[in-house]
């Protein structure tokens, strides 16, 4: 059995939030063994943060059995459609927003 | 029964949900890294929208589902599950339903959490399939491969 998994997401540990809202960012372009929350179509890509949602369980290691600590910072993260898919035709305003753990986040340079 | 978007449904022709699945495989492009699930951006035809009711042994499947993860047990969590079906081969994962994905993820992740053994797990089916077919029920001879 596995302890821990699936209980109310840790918020309010002490570690503060790398980011803030308003923050540049830009998702590690890096490939993936096994389980992940970040769309393949967003790594590498810069986005803007929306919004910090809290801590929760590394659903990476969730996902084999471990308690899923330390628990990761969830951000909402915007990008611009014109810059996720080259052939996007939509209006130069649209937006996707991406729920992703900080651990795939760096400080857009 | 509430909508359910499934990734799965992006993929789904109308009409191909029963019976055996029509769906061709999609070879995954772009760069290392992409997993079999994470089709984002590519072609796969349009989804469908219908509404559909579920088979008894799909909604077992989600109450088995809803258990085993459930805080009073916690044999596995819901990331366990994904991780499993993504781990699927692209052949398998493309040919098979939401819930079929789910069964199979399941059963393989008792056997991996030692909840129970693959020998009961095989033996107990075909104790049902036995039971079945002497009761003059139409029986698939078709396994799910571990």
């Amino acid at each position: 059995m596995v302890s821990d998994v699936g209980s109310v997401p840790p918020h309010g540990t002490s570690q503060a939030p790398r980011f803030a809202p308003g923050d540049r960012v830009q998702v590690a372009a890096r490939p993936v063994l096994g389980h992940c929350r970040t769309p393949w179509y967003v790594r590498g890509k810069t986005g803007l943060i929306i919004a910090v949602h809290g801590r929760f369980r590394d659903p990476e290691r969730l996902a084999y059995h471990r308690p899923g600590l330390p628990a990761q910072v969830l951000y909402k993260v915007r990008f611009h459609q014109r810059q996720v898919w080259s052939t996007y035709r939509g209006s130069n305003g649209d937006h996707i927003e991406v729920d992703i753990y900080e651990h795939w986040l760096e400080p857009a340079r | 029964m509430a909508k359910r978007a499934p990734a799965t449904t992006a993929k789904t022709q109308p009409g191909t949900r029963s019976g055996a699945p029509k769906r061709q495989t999609k070879p995954r492009k772009g760069a290392g890294g992409r997993a079999t699930h994470d089709v984002g951006g590519l072609t796969f035809g349009a989804i469908d929208r219908s509404e559909h009711d579920l088979a008894l042994w799909e909604k077992r499947t989600d109450a088995m589902q809803r258990l085993l993860t459930s805080p009073g047990n916690r044999a596995f969590s819901v990331d366990g599950l994904r991780r499993v079906i993504e781990d699927y081969g692209e052949q398998v994962y493309d040919r098979t339903t939401y819930y079929e994905k789910w069964i199979r993820a399941l059963r393989n992740l008792v056997v991996e959490q030692e909840l129970l053994t693959r020998a009961e797990v095989e033996a107990r089916m075909a104790e049902v399939r036995d039971r079945h077919a002497k009761s003059g029920r139409r029986v698939s001879k078709a396994k799910i491969a571990w």
